[in-house]
C-alpha cells in the first residue's frame, strides 16, 4: 500500500526524508531498538567482525585495482610497484593480503559458533544456508584474488584448482578450457579472474544483506539455544551490543594490525615471490592456509573424481546440516554427547589442515584418511543418530532465569510459580 | 478459478476453452522469454571460450640433434609444455615389455611412438591428475620407480612411455599431434 510514512524523527530535514523513504526508522528498528537476547557471549561478535573485514577488503581492493595490471607480462611487476613505489602501497596491499586470512579466521569462528550453539536449527535453516553460500562465495573470491599477483604459487594454484573441473566426466576438458579461455592458465584466465575478483565482493555484500534480513526475521540464537520468551529476555541492540561488538572489534583490529605491521608475510608462501613460470612446477604446491583442510580431503582419496567429489561434498554437507542434525536441542551446553564431539570435529579439521600442508607420504596419508572419515561420519552418521540416542540435559525455562540472581542458594532454574522479576536494579 | 475466468471473458465461451487458450498464451510467452534469455546469454558464455587467436593452430618445429641419449627437453606448444625425450635401449625395452594387465590405462608402447622412431617419445608434459608439470627430463631429476616421470604435486608416476603407473593420475600422459619431417626434426601441431 502506498502512502507517506509517519516519522517520529525530530530533526525536520531527516523527518522530511524519513517521511518519504523511512530508512532512518528502519535503521532505528533494526539496529537501534532491535530486541537481542541479553545473554550473548563474545562468540556473537564475529558476525559484526566479518562485516567490518568485508568493508576493509572492499576499500583496500578498490585502491589496489587502481595500480594493478591484469596482464601476464605485467601483473607481477605491477604488484612489486605497488609494494615499492606507490605511496602507502605496501600498507594497502598487506592489509588486503592479510585481510583475506583474517576474514577466514573470523568466518571459521563464526561457523564454529553456529555449530556449537546449534544456530542452524529451525527456524534458522535458511539463514544458515545463506551463510554456507557466503562461505563458497568467499572461497571463490579468495582463490581468484590469490592468482592476481601472478607468482609461482598463484599460477600453479590456479592450474590445480581449475583442473579439478576436468574430473567431471565427458565435459570436463571443455569446461576447463572454457574457464581458462585457452589451453592452459594464461592471459585470458588472468583477465577474467581479475574481473570476477572485483565482482564477487558485491555478490557477497548482497548475500550478507539477505543473511541479515533472514537474521532479523528469526532473531538471533543465544548461548542457551532457547527461544526468547518475553521482552525481559532481550536488550536493545544499541547501545548494549554496539558496545560489546566494539570491544571485540578493538581486540580484532589490534591483532590484525600486529600481523600487518610485524609479520605481514607470516601466512604467505615464499614461492609467490617468484614470477609465474608455466614450465616449472614448484616442488610443493600448497594452497593458502584457509584451504588446507579441503585440499587434504582432496588428496586423501586415491581417485581423481572421488577426491574432487569428496572435497565439494565437505561443503555441500553443510547445506543440509539443518536436516542431518535430528536433535531439537540447539545449544551444545545441554547435549552431553554432542558437546565433546564438536571438539573432535574441530580437531579433525585442524588435523586435515596440517595434512594439507605436508606431502602426502607416510603418516600424513593415514591421518588424512582418518580425519576425512571422521568429518563425514560426524555429519552423515553421528548427527542423525544422536538426536535419537542422546538424552539432553534439562533446559532452562527462559533466558532470564539463569542470568538473574539465584535465590535460595540452590541454583538451577527457578520454580515455575515464581514470577520472573522485571529488570530491576539489584 | 474456472468461474472467474468465465466471468472475465463474458461467459460466452466455455470455461474450459478459455483456460486452455490462456495456458497456451502463458506457455508461448514463457518459452519466448526463455529462448530470448538464452540467446542473450550464449554470446556472453561463448566469449569466455578460447578466442580465435588462441585457437589459431600454431605449430612448432623442433630439432632433435641436441637431445642427449637418456634425457629430454621441454618445448612450448599452445602454452603447454611438450616433453621430447631420447630413450635409451634399456628404457625402450622396459616400455615394450610391460604386461598390459599391470597398467592403469593399458596401451602398448608401439601405439605411443612413431614407427621406426622408438627412441623418441613426445608427450604433453602435463600430469593428467591436476595439471602439474612432472619432473624427469633431466637424468638427475626424480623419475619415480618406473624411470619415466614423477609428478611432485601429488606423487603420480609415469613410465618411460609416459604411461601412468602409480596414481592419483587416472590417465597416461597425452600425446600431441606431431610428425617427423626428417630423422632429426619433428613438427608439433
Amino acid at each position: 500500500m502506498a502512502g507517506l510514512h509517519k516519522s517520529d524523527i525530530k530533526n525536520p530535514v531527516l523527518n522530511w526524508i524519513d517521511t518519504r523513504m523511512p530508512v532512518f526508522t528502519m535503521m532505528e528498528k533494526e539496529y537501534g531498538s532491535f530486541p537481542t537476547p541479553k545473554n550473548f557471549n563474545y562468540f556473537w561478535n564475529f558476525g559484526a567482525l566479518a562485516m567490518v573485514t568485508l568493508a576493509i577488503m572492499i576499500v583496500t581492493g578498490i585502491f589496489l585495482a587502481m595500480n594493478y595490471t591484469p596482464n601476464t607480462e605485467m601483473a607481477f611487476d605491477s604488484v612489486q610497484r605497488i609494494m615499492r613505489d606507490v605511496n602507502y602501497g605496501w600498507l594497502i596491499r598487506y592489509v588486503h593480503q592479510n585481510g583475506a586470512s583474517m576474514f577466514f579466521i573470523v568466518v571459521y569462528v563464526h561457523i564454529f559458533r553456529g555449530l556449537y550453539y546449534g544456530s542452524y536449527k529451525a527456524p534458522r535453516e535458511l539463514l544458515w544456508i545463506i551463510g554456507v553460500a557466503l562461505l563458497l562465495a568467499m572461497m571463490a573470491t579468495a582463490f581468484m584474488g590469490y592468482v592476481l599477483p601472478w607468482g609461482q604459487m598463484s599460477y600453479w594454484g590456479a592450474t590445480v584448482i581449475t583442473n579439478l573441473f576436468s574430473a567431471i566426466p565427458l565435459v570436463g576438458t571443455d569446461i576447463v578450457q572454457w574457464l581458462w579461455g585457452g589451453f592452459s592458465v594464461s592471459n585470458p584466465t588472468l583477465n577474467r579472474f581479475f574481473s570476477l575478483h572485483y565482482l564477487m565482493p558485491f555478490v557477497i555484500v548482497g548475500l550478507v544483506f539477505l543473511h541479515v534480513v533472514a537474521l532479523h526475521i528469526t532473531g538471533s540464537n543465544n548461548p542457551l539455544g532457547i527461544d526468547v520468551k518475553s521482552p525481559q529476555d532481550t536488550l536493545p541492540f544499541h547501545p548494549y551490543y554496539t558496545v560489546k561488538d566494539s570491544v571485540g572489534l578493538c581486540v580484532f583490529l589490534a591483532i590484525f594490525a600486529a600481523i600487518v605491521f610485524f609479520a605481514p608475510n607470516m601466512l604467505g608462501d615464499p614461492n609467490n615471490f617468484i614470477p609465474a613460470n608455466p614450465l616449472q612446477t614448484p616442488a610443493d604446491i600448497v594452497p593458502e592456509w584457509y584451504f588446507l583442510p579441503f585440499y587434504a580431503i582432496l588428496r586423501s582419496v586415491p581417485n581423481k573424481l572421488g577426491g574432487v567429489a569428496m572435497m565439494f561434498g565437505s561443503i555441500a554437507v553443510l547445506f543440509v546440516l539443518p536436516w542431518l542434525d535430528t536433535s531439537r536441542v540447539r545449544s551444545a551446553r545441554f547435549r552431553p554427547i554432542y558437546r565433546p564431539l564438536v571438539f573432535v570435529l574441530v580437531a579433525a579439521v585442524v588435523v586435515l589442515g596440517m595434512v594439507g600442508a605436508h606431502r602426502p607420504e607416510g603418516i600424513w596419508v593415514v591421518l588424512g584418511r582418518v580425519a576425512t572419515t571422521y568429518y563425514f561420519l560426524h555429519f552423515l552418521v553421528i548427527l542423525p543418530a544422536l538426536g535419537i540416542l542422546e538424552k539432553p540435559l534439562p533446559l532452562p525455562e527462559s533466558i532470564s532465569n539463569p542470568v538473574l540472581p539465584r535465590r535460595g542458594g540452590g541454583g538451577g532454574p527457578l520454580p515455575g510459580g515464581v514470577p520472573a522479576a522485571p529488570m530491576e536494579k539489584p | 478459478m474456472a468461474e472467474l475466468a468465465a466471468a472475465g471473458t463474458g461467459g460466452h465461451h466455455g470455461a474450459h476453452g478459455g483456460d486452455g487458450r490462456r495456458d497456451f498464451l502463458r506457455l508461448i510467452t514463457a518459452s519466448g522469454a526463455v529462448i530470448g534469455v538464452g540467446a542473450i546469454a550464449w554470446p556472453l558464455i561463448d566469449s569466455m571460450n578460447p578466442s580465435k587467436d588462441v585457437l589459431a593452430l600454431s605449430s612448432v618445429e623442433t630439432d632433435l640433434t641436441p637431445i642427449e641419449l637418456g634425457s629430454g627437453i621441454t618445448v612450448v606448444w599452445r602454452g603447454k609444455p611438450i616433453f621430447v625425450r631420447h630413450r635409451t635401449e634399456k628404457e625402450i625395452k622396459e616400455a615394450e615389455d610391460v604386461q598390459m594387465s599391470q597398467l592403469i590405462e593399458p596401451q602398448p608402447d608401439s601405439e605411443r611412438v612413431k614407427a621406426g622412431h622408438a627412441q623418441w617419445i613426445v608427450l604433453i608434459g602435463i600430469c593428467t591428475h591436476l595439471g602439474c608439470v612432472p619432473l624427469g627430463n633431466k637424468p638427475t631429476d626424480p623419475r619415480g620407480e618406473w624411470g619415466g616421470w614423477f609428478c611432485p604435486c601429488h606423487g603420480s608416476q609415469y613410465d618411460t612411455s609416459g604411461r601412468v603407473r602409480h596414481g592419483p593420475a587416472p590417465l597416461n600422459l597425452y600425446i600431441p599431434p606431431y610428425a617427423f619431417e626428417s630423422n632429426t626434426k619433428i613438427k608439433i601441431g
